[in-house]
């Protein structure tokens, strides 16, 4: 394999708290090495980052790339594709799509901005095979998916009789048996009712049936998490998405895992950091700005994110993403169907809506932001205000939560509001007054560095999901995923944002496992990622009673047992996570 | 005052997409450099003078050129797509596609238009001397918003789903229409002088469509609010006792759609 040089770049690696200082990288056999010999740096290839920055590779950890969802998003958007096409290279597939764009067009899309790993936010059980599929015909990026679990029939099961070892034990056999990567939970307690056309709205009323609470669902899942000791901690989508006021259940819903301690029991080779790479928090929350919006109505909405913003700034058991809005179209679609039901009956457009037999549910609906809007415009201001507002970088990642607040091709409008209090204020001249006249960002004048930038683009993704272990950094031994983008850090004047748009929506050069994939946009190697999941283990015994009570219930599936695992060939360059030691396997207390 | 003339060569075998024939795009241009852009026919892109001889007499700015296609262009898609000014006058039948998503200028056919004629529209005239098809003055497949200024007068009959999702601008068919016209319309005016099948103005929440002629099922969502004599539509004035709907009501609780619908 290669070796590459990438000399004299301004690097700008948090996780080994190096700002800006100018370096060499070398990346050897697809790893970062402190060096390579003199005949090596003779055959290596050399890239010039003289005048430029260099980063790890872009990290997203939650975006809807891949899956039924998504895919009954581009069916239903036809419109969406038609202006949106990329012809086909001797290289490189065709594509079309804006805010669902086809497997391989998303791809190339995330390459070219500079990404090198994106999880796909929500896998539900049922649906793995056609999740991996999408994630299997996705060229360059590396790849996972969180599995939702939050109306799970046998978890909320478990979790009402109190049995937390099993509940382990059915956690611990869903991953490995669907592949997935972690554990998401979404709208906990209300997905099941929404199969009665209700929802639950607080988090203490009891569901339909299974007569469990939101409440003992986060707790009883964020246990589960820690017990098995996955690499991410639990992945929230808290109750109300999407309602004035739901601020304060965002708030109530994340007290409860305080005092959880983070278990990282993952059998894995680590590369060298400066920091700690290993994950600090017990809950990561979703798309924010969706779940911190104030007021008791839509006439008095206001954004609620100082609510959510002054309780992450006390604690140390959350990292939350933004979930922001750059304007323009999007496609919302979730795991939370009551939740796009209620779009659904505020902007009349067309709605799909799915339940997922024992397991969960799921809508889709297409979604215009508008500048015109005072909705929309809070709802822009909310975004920032989450990442401006919460003062350690290390709690905060930057998403789209794409294609729900806007498309991940948005990205780097998102980080020049970040960066320049200017692009902001240019914006407030643009968008309704409610979007200042209901936030606090006109009166916000942080601007984040490029290190901050870094941290929530790639290095805290990755230490927030536990692959802090080979991605998100540049030590030695990580992943030789590096991106260079024309930006002297030197002469960069936040004023001038437009410059930053640019920079970050094409990157001057992206490295991936030290090949050279993209370079000014053009796309030079098509290499296929790796598929990330976990395989955690629990006793035998435990997990034998618990297979028991899977097939007995089986009977209410429309599939056969036989059939509900996602066969070892759906995955291209599996890695398999192992979690535990069988000596440390979970059984009963 | 520029002519470019375009003179087809023989029969076209699979169709081609011809966006660049445009007055504005073919303005200003030598012959032998219209002949050099490229269409596209099924996977391969093939040179323009492939399939037509060019002609060009005299010079002149683009709104002051006139394409004009001596012939048959009906397996020519896209004609006169995105154009903003100038003028395309086509002696025969034109493809799929004709002066789509057109923001200035005007075109003129004397034979028949294919279906998505005029779609998503923004301004500019449209003349269609024949028939034309599906789906004229309309939006795209999946979007609810259609054409939104300009013009399209259609002398012949025309087929289903005439200005479905139309927010502006004015269409008017002097023959009959099929199934569907109207459908999804929140703004601007459509006027059929023939008679029209099913489904006229379903789901509509806005605008105005007249039907002078009858229709076959009306469409149930919409409720009688009145009698006019002679009304007039924007700069059209009808002659006639007119009965007015609103609707849809199958859409809306609150529809603001008008229906004129002539008795007698």
């Amino acid at each position: 394999m290669a070796t590459l040089i990438i000399r004299n770049g301004y690097v700008f690696d948090p996780l080994n708290e190096i700002n800006g200082d100018v370096k060499d990288v070398f990346i050897r056999n697809g790893k970062v090495v402190d060096d390579l010999s003199g005949a090596e740096e003779k055959e290596a290839r050399v890239i010039d980052a003289t005048g430029k920055t260099v980063m790890p590779g872009g990290v997203d950890s939650h975006a809807h790339v891949a899956g039924a969802k998504v895919n009954a998003g581009r069916l239903m958007r036809p419109e969406d594709h038609y202006k949106s096409v990329r012809s086909r290279t001797a290289l490189t597939h065709s594509g079309s799509g804006y805010t669902i764009p086809s497997v391989y067009k998303q791809g190339y899309d995330y390459a070219v901005m500079g990404y090198t790993t994106v999880f796909e936010a929500a896998m539900p059980p049922l649906e793995a095979r056609h999740t991996h599929e999408e994630m299997r015909a996705t060229p360059i990026v590396d790849m996972g998916a969180y599995l939702v679990l939050g109306n799970n029939w046998f978890i909320m099961r478990y979790l009402k009789e109190g049995d937390i070892e099993k509940a382990a034990a059915y956690a611990a056999w869903m991953l490995r048996t669907h592949k997935g990567y972690g554990i998401k939970c979404v709208n906990p307690a209300g997905v099941e009712n929404w199969g009665w056309a209700q929802n639950v709205h607080s988090l203490d009323e009891p569901n339909i049936h299974f007569e469990v609470t939101a409440r003992e669902v986060i707790r009883g899942l964020g246990e589960v998490n820690e017990l098995l000791g996955l690499p991410n901690s639990l992945h929230l989508h808290a109750n109300n998405m999407g309602h004035p006021g739901n601020w304060e259940i965002t708030r109530n819903s994340l007290q409860i895992l305080e005092g959880l301690k983070p278990q990282n029991k993952t059998n894995v080779q680590w590369a060298e950091t400066k920091m700690d790479a290993t994950r600090k928090q017990t809950v990561y929350l979703a798309h924010a700005q969706f779940n911190s919006f104030g007021g008791t109505s839509w006439r008095d909405f206001c954004s609620g994110v100082k609510g959510v913003a002054d309780y992450v700034n006390q604690v140390d058991h959350v990292v939350i993403d933004n979930g922001a809005v750059p304007f323009g179209p999007g496609t919302a679609m979730t795991g939370d169907g009551p939740a796009i039901h209620d779009l659904y009956m505020l902007s009349g457009q067309k709605w799909s809506n799915t339940d997922v037999e024992l397991e969960c549910g799921s809508g889709v609906i297409p979604y215009t932001y508008l500048k015109s809007s005072p909705i929309n415009s809070v709802q822009w201001a909310m975004g920032l205000e989450l990442l401006l507002q919460i003062k350690d970088p290390w709690k905060t990642i930057m998403t789209t939560d794409h294609p729900n607040g806007g498309v991940f091709t948005q990205y780097p409008k998102v980080i020049a509001w970040l960066m320049s209090r200017k692009a902001r204020e240019d914006t407030f001249k643009e968008c309704h007054p409610w979007a200042s006249a209901r936030s606090s960002l006109a009166g916000i004048e942080r601007e984040m560095s490029l290190l901050e930038i870094a941290i929530v683009t790639r290095a805290n993704q990755a230490r927030t999901i536990g692959i802090a272990n080979r991605k998100g950094h540049l030590g030695t031994g990580a992943d030789g995923d590096v991106t260079v983008y024309d930006l002297d850090p030197t002469r960069l004047d936040v004023n001038d944002y437009s410059k930053i748009k640019r920079a970050f929506s094409q990157a001057e050069y992206t490295v991936k496992e030290g090949e050279i994939v993209v370079h000014r946009g053009e796309i030079l190697r098509v290499p296929d990622g790796r598929r990330f999941y976990s395989t955690p283990f629990v006793d035998e015994t435990l997990e034998k009673e618990m297979l028991a009570d899977v097939k007995e219930w089986f009977k209410y599936y429309t599939i056969g047992y036989a059939n509900y695992p996602v066969p070892d060939k759906y995955l291209k360059n599996p890695v398999a996570i192992q979690v535990n030691k069988p000596l440390e396997a979970v059984a009963r207390r | 005052m520029a002519e470019v003339l375009l003179q087809p060569k023989g029969k076209i075998g699979i169709m081609i997409e011809a966006e660049v024939i445009r007055a504005d795009t073919l303005a200003k241009k030598r012959g032998e450099e219209i002949e050099r852009l490229l269409v596209w026919q099924g996977p391969v892109q093939l040179p323009l003078g492939d399939f037509f001889e060019v002609e060009v007499r005299g010079t002149g700015q683009a709104e002051e050129t006139v394409v004009v296609i001596e012939g048959d262009v009906s397996r020519v898609k896209r004609i006169g797509q995105g154009m903003k000014t100038g003028k395309i006058e086509i002696l025969g039948s034109a493809g799929m596609h004709l002066g789509a998503e057109m923001a200035g200028g005007s075109i003129l056919v004397r034979g028949d238009a294919g279906s998505w004629a005029g779609m998503e529209m923004k301004g500019g005239l449209l003349q269609i001397m024949g028939n034309a098809g599906d789906h004229v003055g309309c939006s795209y497949r999946g979007s609810w918003r259609g054409m939104t200024g300009g013009q399209i007068l259609i002398e012949g009959n025309a087929q289903s789903q005439l200005g479905s999702g139309l927010v502006g601008g004015q269409i008017v068919v002097a023959g009959n229409v099929e199934s569907f016209c109207g459908i999804r319309q929140n703004g601007g005016l459509v006027l059929v002088k023939g008679n029209a099948v099913r489904g006229a103005g379903a789901e509509m929440t806005g605008g105005t469509l007249a039907v002078l002629g009858k229709i076959k099922h009306f469409s149930p969502g919409f409720v009688e609010a009145g009698r006019e004599e002679s009304p007039k539509l924007g700069d059209l004035q009808l002659e006639g006792k007119f009965a007015r709907f609103s609707g849809d009501y199958a859409i809306s609780k609150n529809p603001k759609g008008v229906l004129y619908c002539k008795e007698g």
